[in-house]
């Protein structure tokens, strides 16, 4: 018998997996069909998605209505990747040729976001415009928006009539004294209000917003920062109630705090949550909602698939060296597209195969467990779990080279089966030591980049690649992380899955000797 | 009577958007306002549009060059502790 795969967004259509076997995966099982269609080729709102469609982020607003404790507008940095960071501000019409020519150049590219580097509600023209002229020309591509909803409620309809089929949130608190300690001021009907008022106005409008979209059908996910010891306790309440609302994704993503950013809680010395608190707040979340853990916090001129930046490829100046036919170029994103969903189809029927169970009515397999008698176990139950990271470029594969890895993948095998339950940053959002040719104010140079890996690791017990050097093989055994290279080319969960199977049969799965209690 | 932009301006347009007397454009290397079209917001609203957006602090001052938005009254970052940041970046 063979353990189930928790896997997130394959999960839809089996009303029966939500929740259930305490499964804190990814996934968006208590969603209706009709919801699963509309995001199964969103890199952003579905794990699956994401190892295969590409997003890109225009950034035609740049003018914001509120300040936030973790933003400061002031710095751009080539090196940094993180919301409300954007180094080439377009016009629509710039940002709408940059967008063609992404999609003529990456065809997988799905979908099309504003979300700054300010809020794009605060840009109605600039915004609606870039939209408007996109669906014109590439009625292909998904249009999408993130905003901190302010000024959501006034441009619902106007949502609505751009065929903006989703919508992102940031709700960071629904009770104002805490709101306080994360809004400073907000711009509201001619005047700049601050305070508890401003904690207050700001919090009414995101959740008449939310309303009114989940009343349009427009998808709504929403976003949360976990600030320690400001709202982290707070985001289970807020995860409960935006869900009765209506959101169908909460994304809790960590707090990015460092003095060299210039940002408030930067400046005081705020830290951002570890790991595993984001971890324990994700899994405590998503006994309520479907949480989604593959957010990469991108900028706001991203390009490419998740966790990649092409950004730098298509600046202003070398679009003119691409424009090219945008007809051949929408034909071939529709081959593309169709050809990934048929790879992704069929990566679920090879789990079907290896006896995952399947869903028992619609066309998908739900492969998240569904019941305690679906979980069919092949390693005893008392079996402990055991973190593997992966190196992937992408299409759910084991496909990088782990000298070539940004980022890992986390999963968690367990007796329930594997679960995707995060990502690791080899070298944090600034990959500042290397590129910009000077050691941090810690002293720390290129060399150790090996060393801040092995931290990042932390907990996974296995790494996967494609292939791995010598000296960084020794280096991850001796810090207790067992490379392997075996299961190049095989899709992550079934080379996870064996893995476990395999470490179970050499008894390392004995639960005395639990490496991390 | 007019107010103006300094080099602190980041050119993020949000003061140009809610500018009530569009006396305010994009420009080389920041935002400028043009006197003769700046109201100050006197007769149209109880505070200055642009000041009142404005996401940086001392980037709005008056005739007398004095800030709108004086150090400190934005980022709620203590002075001295901004002071001590921005040396060591």
């Amino acid at each position: 018998m063979d353990l189930p795969v928790l896997s997130g967004a394959a999960s839809f259509g089996n009303a029966r997996a939500a929740g259930s076997c305490g499964a804190a995966s990814g996934a968006l099982s208590h969603l209706p069909e009709s919801v699963r269609a509309r995001v199964q080729d969103h890199p952003c709102y579905s794990e699956e998605a994401h190892h295969h469609f590409a997003r890109m982020h225009v950034a035609v607003a740049p003018a914001c209505n509120i300040q936030c404790n973790y933003c400061n507008r002031k710095y751009d940095c080539a090196n940094e990747s993180r919301p409300g960071v954007a180094s080439e501000l377009l016009t629509p019409a710039q940002a709408v040729r940059k967008a063609l020519a992404v999609a003529a150049a990456i065809p997988q590219m799905a979908v099309l976001g504003i979300a700054g580097p300010g809020d794009p509600l605060a840009n109605p023209e600039r915004t609606f415009e870039t939209f408007r002229l996109l669906s014109e020309k590439a009625p292909d591509i998904k249009l999408c928006v993130s905003t901190n909803g302010l000024n959501l409620p006034e441009y619902v309809d106007k949502i609505a009539r751009h065929n903006i089929g989703h919508v992102t949130i940031t709700i960071n608190c629904l009770d104002p004294e805490i709101g306080m300690r994360i809004y400073p001021w907000i711009f509201w009907r001619n005047r700049r209000v601050r305070g508890r008022e401003a904690a207050a106005i700001l919090i009414e409008q995101q959740q008449r917003g939310l309303e009114m979209l989940a009343e349009r059908d427009i998808l709504v996910k929403v976003n949360s920062v976990m600030i320690p010891g400001v709202n982290d306790e707070h985001l289970k309440e807020v995860s409960r109630a935006v869900k009765a609302k209506g959101a169908f994704l909460h994304n809790v993503m960590p707090l990015i705090a460092d003095a060299g950013h210039g940002t408030y809680y930067g400046i005081v010395g705020q830290r951002g949550p570890t790991t595993a608190e984001l971890q324990a707040l994700q899994d405590a979340c998503a006994g309520d909602m479907a949480m989604m853990r593959h957010c990469r916090q991108c900028r706001a001129d991203a390009v490419g698939l998740l966790g990649e930046d092409r950004g730098a490829e298509f600046a202003l100046d070398r679009l003119d060296a691409m424009l090219t036919d945008y007809d051949a170029a929408m034909s071939r994103r529709k081959e593309t597209r169709t050809a990934i969903i048929r790879q992704m189809e069929a990566g679920r029927e090879s789990k079907r195969a290896l006896g995952v169970p399947t869903a028992e009515t619609g066309t998908l397999p739900a492969v998240v467990v569904g019941q305690e008698s679906a979980c069919r176990p092949l390693v005893a139950a008392n079996c402990r779990p055991v973190r593997m990271a992966v190196a992937t470029t992408g299409q759910g594969l084991i496909n990088q080279h782990f000298g070539h890895a940004r980022e890992f993948l986390v999963y968690e095998a367990s007796p329930a089966g594997v679960r995707f339950i995060g990502h690791r940053k080899s070298d944090l959002y600034c990959a500042g030591t290397e590129q910009c040719g000077e050691e941090d104010g810690e002293g720390r140079s290129a060399a150790s980049t090996l060393e801040r890996t092995i931290a990042a690791l932390s907990g996974c017990e296995v790494l996967l690649c494609a292939k791995i050097g010598y000296e960084p093989w020794s280096r991850l055994e001796a810090a207790g992380i067992q490379p392997n290279g075996e299961h190049a080319m095989e899709v992550i969960e079934d080379a996870v899955l064996a893995v476990y199977r395999e470490m179970a049969l050499a008894g390392e799965l004995d639960p005395v000797r639990q490496k991390y209690a | 009577m007019a107010l103006s932009i300094t080099d602190a301006c980041i050119n993020c347009w949000a003061c140009a958007d809610v500018c009530p007397n569009r006396a305010i454009h994009a420009d080389d290397p920041v935002f400028v306002i043009e006197p003769e079209k700046c109201t100050e917001c006197m007769a149209e609203f109880p505070e200055a549009q642009c000041a009142a957006i404005c996401p940086v602090e001392c980037a709005i001052v008056d005739e007398l060059g004095a800030a709108l938005n004086p150090p400190g009254s934005l980022c709620g970052i203590p002075a001295e502790k901004l002071r001590v940041s921005m040396e060591a970046v």
